[in-house]
Order: C-alpha cells, then structure tokens, then sequence
C-alpha cells in the first residue's frame, strides 16, 4: 500500500493546500508546520506556475506574490527539506504539467522520493497523456492523483487505472475557489467510482466551511481545501494561527461525519 | 472499438487540458471525424465559403513588386479580401459548423489582433448564436476598432487583465470559461494551437488557402511555385498555406515570425528561434519559457503575432526541416507595410507584412524564372493609427 493511502485506513482524511512561496519560503514552513499539528493529514503544496489554468483568482493571486518573493522551483524543494526538519506529515505537490517537463520527469519524480514528496497533482496532464510521467512516478515510488470530473462520465474506468494514491474529484466545474453549491451529481460520482476502483476518494474545488467538509466526508473519504486557507493566510496577521484554527476546527468537523 | 485518433505531429501535440475539458474535447473529435467523411458537411461550408466569405480569394501577380525586388516572381494570396478581413473567417466558420452539429448555443474565443474575435462575432450573428470574445487588455487598447467592431455585431468582449494582458492571457480566459461552460459552449479556438483536435481541425479548414493557390498557380503558370511565405503567431494562415504543399519537396516552406526589436533583444515573440520544447495551452510544442518552465514575457508590435507559442504542427516542420522559420523585426514590418501601400496600392496587415518583409529579402536571392507565393493573411486597417504612431504621426481625432 503507498503511504498516502495508508493515510485514509479507518480514517477520513483533511488535506489543506497552500502555495508554496507565498509570500515567503518560511511563511510556508510555518503555516504547512502549524497545519499539520492541528490534525491536516495530507498537505498539499502548489509550485506555482506562471499560467495555472485551472486555478481561479485566489490561487492566481498567491503564486504571483510567491514569484514576487523569488520562488522557483528548487526553492520549492528546499521549502520542503525545511518542513521535513519539523513534520513528517505526508506532502504532495500540485503543479503543472511543464514544470516536471522542463524539469526532468526522471529528476524531478527523483527529488520527490528522495524529500518525501509522496504525490503528485498535475491539473493539465489528463489520463490520455499520463504515461510520459507514470514511468518515473512508478520508478520513484510517487503516486500520481488522478483527477475526475463532474463531466468524466464515461471516463472513469480508465481515469481509475493509475490511482494508486487517492483520487481527486473536482466538486465543480470551472476554477478552484470558494463556492456555495457543487455539481448536483457528486453522490452520483461518487457511487459511480467505488463500482471502479477502492482507491480513496477525496473532494476539492470550492470547499470553504466545516459544515461543507462534514456533508462531503459523509460519502468521500477526505476533503481538500485550497483557495479558503490562502485567503485565510492571506489576510491574516498570524497565518500561522489562523490556518492552524481553521484546520483543527475542519478536522473536527470531518470527525463528526 | 472506438479508433485511437493519432494526436501527434511527431512528438509535438497532444491533449494537455484538465479533466473536466476532456469529455468536451472527445465529443468534438468524434463529431470533427464525423464531419470529414460527410460530403455534405463540406457542400455547406464551401457555400458559406464562397457565398458568404467572398472565395475563393485572389491569387494576385505582384509585379511591381516583382519589377523592384529583381528576382522572382510574386504572387500575393489575399486572403485580406475575404469577408471580415482575414483568413480568419475559413476557420471560424469550418467550426461553428461543428458546433450546430453538437448543439451548442454559446461561441467563445480568444483574439489578439481581433481578427479571429470578429470572424467568429460575425459568424455567430450569422448562425444565430450568443457569443464572447477573451482579450488582453493590452490588446483591447491597440486595437479599440476591432473592439468595437465585435460589439456591433452583437458579441461581448471581456478585456484580460491578468498575465501582460495579451493573447496567451486570453487563450487562459477562455480555457477557463469553457472548462466553467462545457455543455452549451463551444471554444472556437483561432489558431493552429491548443489541444487535439483543433491544430488538425485549423489545418483542415484553412487547407482552403494552400489548395486554391495551387490549382490558380496551375492556371497561370501551369507548374507550383518555388516557396510559400506566411507570418506565423500560432501558424494558422501559415499551416493553411503551406498545406496542400507539404507532400511537394520542390515548394519551399517559409513562417514569418515576429522578432519584435531583435531575436536577441529579450523583446520578441520568435518562439522557433528563441522557445524549447514544453507543455502549455493544450499541446506540447515550442514555447519561450525560462529554464524552470515559466512561460516567457512576449514583445511584438503586431497583437496577432505576440504569443508565446507556436502550433505543434510547426514545431514538427521545423524539428524535421521540412519548413523554415525566420524572425522579422518590427522596423522590417513596419518598412513592409510603407512599402506594399506604395508598390501594390495594398494596406496590409502588420501581421502579414512580416511575411512581406520576409519576401523582400527572399525574392532578390531568387532566379526570374522562380515563384513565391505570398499569403497576406489581413487587411492593414487595424493598424494605419499604430503605425502612424510608430512614426510618430498622431492620427487620433
């Protein structure tokens, strides 16, 4: 079994995002450190790209502050080496798909394994493409996370092939950001997934309140928040703090599902 | 058994998009294959061809030009004379017809120059159909006729502001509006880039170009031409010129890239001469990016040539040598415009007076018994303001 997904044995899983740089290097040390002890099992870190066509604008907004700041993606690396000095807390990288291409698929699925990066999320490498990475993702031990659509219908036999991590289903159409409804056929989805496949399912795109995380947990196995805890960080004067409540308050809350 | 579609163009291509396009773009690959095999999906795209875009275009024998340059002879493809202006409109309306196949009500698209913007504002008129045209704001301000233009004929026109506010943030826009809109929304995507099936579906439909020019150039001079020039942003008029010459080793193949102030300069937009390969809008291709991945700043005076990628069928005539791509600066193009008017009584597109340029240093090197055919892929309305301010003439009233 991969090590995320002994994460979700007996357990419904919380998986903040935060992007990785924004507005520094050690303010995301500290606040993936301060998720992690209030109970995030799973953080994701984005490695900001230039175009990221799949986020809306608050996440758009964190990765130019994070190239303001001077991230690149070898500081992305060692914002990772200095998290592993505190935290043992399973991280995966959500970036796309040029910045492992330029990188090396071979190198970059390489510094993963060697950091503890146990996966990755890549919005624009769709399962048709998926096999230029799977050789190294596979070599180096990192899982891939597929993603799945409230449009994947007829889709989702192959998209399940590689999901040796967990799943990630897109709650919505559109853009990452803050919402107050989802696709009316996520139970749907969901039913649909587990005829295909036992991998963990976890829930993204829009999730902002703990009421919201504990309806999704009642049928997904783990909730993702992205675009809620950046703002959050964003607007507060101790981020540390701030997404470190937000989470125990979300874990709570999933707890109680 | 559903056929795997060969996506490629050697290794460039592909389908980098997110998941919730993905289901879009297989209903449209299914629907575009469907459509090459019916004879009567090509009757009425030929009509609205030539009954409602003015084709077949001329083929024009340039020959003050030709008498000046001293070399060979120039025979200009003035796909400027179509309806709307451009080449635009061959592609626009090859895509709108799959879109009433599938059902869809709303038309999107991204435009730089505003050519494409306005084809397919112009065509959703025609069609009946509700459309939104994404373009950078920076692009608005250069071509606020344009702009206007697609109002009129009753499209809304969303100005971009995130990135540089030009045509890559657009093409951003609008992915991001389909991927919000998949069931009544098709994406007329302008150019011969983004995710399989459009580089192949730009490349059937803009094929109109290279296919009428080789049968008018058989007609007059009874043998093909010796090279194909067209300017190249993404390579739509120039994938649709060079075409139905692919498969002839004697024609040679020329894209114009816009150079801005210099290859060498930091500020410029010739992705072959300057990109590595990458991921990016849908395809694998060549980009100007730096060495971690991050998609490059872009400089051009043209707004329809500023894009920091290139389709991935170029990329692939270029890997194999098969095509040739140069950079032309904008002093050059803007010399080309002055110079065309003058010579040809023709205001030129600022795009396609890159290929003129091109032309005006390829034509003396060749033998008086040898033929270029050179597409001018627009008209130069758009541009009279901005090239009077680039010789610092103020034409504002």
């Amino acid at each position: 079994m991969s090590k995320l997904q002994a994460v979700f044995e007996n357990h419904k899983a919380f998986i903040p995002f935060v992007t990785a740089g924004d507005p520094s290097a050690q303010a995301t040390v500290d606040q993936v450190v301060a998720l992690a002890k209030n109970g995030a099992d799973i953080v994701e870190l984005g490695v900001p790209f230039s175009d990221p066509i799949a986020d809306g604008p608050v996440i758009q907004a964190a990765g130019l502050r994070a190239f303001a700041g001077g991230i690149t993606v070898e500081g992305v690396f060692d914002i990772v080496k200095a998290i592993r000095e505190q935290t043992n807390v399973p991280l995966v990288f959500l970036t796309y798909a040029n910045i492992p291409f330029k990188y090396g698929y071979d190198a970059f699925c390489a510094r993963c394994e060697e950091l503890g990066v146990y996966g990755l999320v890549i919005p624009d490498l769709p399962e048709e493409e998926a096999d230029e990475i799977l050789t190294f993702t596979e070599k180096h031990n990192v899982d891939l996370i597929p993603l799945v659509s409230p449009t994947s219908g007829p889709r989702l036999k192959k998209l399940v092939r590689y999901a040796t991590g967990f799943i990630y289903i897109v709650s919505a159409l559109g853009v990452t950001g803050q919402r107050s409804s989802f696709a009316q056929n996520l139970d749907d989805l969901i039913a649909d997934l587990r005829k295909v496949t036992d991998a963990p399912l976890c829930v993204g795109f829009g999730v902002h309140t703990p009421e919201q995380a504990k309806n999704l947990a009642k049928v997904a196995d783990g909730v993702i928040v992205g675009s809620a805890i950046v703002q959050l960080a964003q607007e507060s004067d101790d981020a540390p703090k701030a997404v470190g409540d937000y989470t125990k308050a979300m874990v709570e809350a999933i707890a109680k599902a | 058994m559903e056929e795997k579609i060969d996506n490629r163009f050697g290794e460039f291509g592909g389908q980098y998009v997110p998941e919730t396009l993905m289901a879009s773009l297989d209903k449209l690959t299914e629907c575009f294959e469907n459509a090459k095999q019916d004879p009567k999906f090509y009757e009425e795209f030929h009509r609205l061809l030539n009954d409602y875009a003015n084709r077949p275009s001329l083929l024009y024998y340039a020959k003050r030009m030709t008498e000046d340059l001293g070399g060979a002879k120039i025979y200009l493809k003035r796909e400027d004379l179509n309806h709307t202006g451009a080449h635009k409109i061959n592609n626009v309306i090859g895509q709108v017809l799959l879109a009433r196949r599938l059902g869809k009500t709303r038309l999107i698209a991204e435009t730089g120059a505003g050519q494409h913007g306005v084809a397919t504002a112009t065509i959703a008129a025609l069609f009946g159909m509700k459309c939104e045209v994404f373009m950078g704001k920076e692009d608005t301000e250069r071509q606020k006729l344009n702009v206007y233009r697609m109002e009129l004929l009753g499209a809304k026109v969303n100005a971009v502001t995130s990135g540089q506010g030009l045509l890559k943030d657009a093409v951003n826009a609008a992915l991001q509006d389909w991927a919000a809109h998949p069931d009544d929304t098709f994406y007329v995507i302008g150019s011969a880039m983004g995710p399989a099936p459009y580089p192949a579906m730009v490349h059937e439909f803009q094929s109109v170009i290279s296919k009428e020019a080789k049968k008018q150039l058989q007609e007059v001079e009874g043998r093909l031409p010796d090279a194909v020039v067209a300017c190249v942003g993404g390579g739509s008029n120039a994938i649709g010129s060079f075409a139905d010459f692919i498969d002839d080793p004697s024609v040679a193949l020329y894209g114009v890239e816009a150079a801005g102030e210099g290859v060498g300069t930091g500020h410029t937009a010739a992705t072959l001469e300057t990109g590595t390969p990458g991921i990016f809008h849908g395809m694998k291709s060549i980009f100007m990016q730096n060495n971690e991945g991050q998609i490059a700043k872009v400089y051009s005076i043209s707004a329809g040539l500023d894009y920091p990628g290139v389709g991935p069928e170029h990329a692939a005539l270029d890997a194999s040598g098969r095509a040739h791509y140069v950079g032309i600066t904008d002093d050059e193009s803007v010399d080309a415009f002055e110079y065309i008017a003058k010579e040809e009584g023709i205001i030129a597109a600022v795009e396609s007076c890159h290929a003129v340029a091109y032309v005006q240093k390829l034509a003396p090197t060749m033998r008086k018994d040898q033929i270029i055919i050179c597409t001018l892929s627009g008209r130069g309305d758009k541009d009279v303001a901005q090239v009077a301010a680039y010789r610092g003439v103020d034409v504002h009233e």
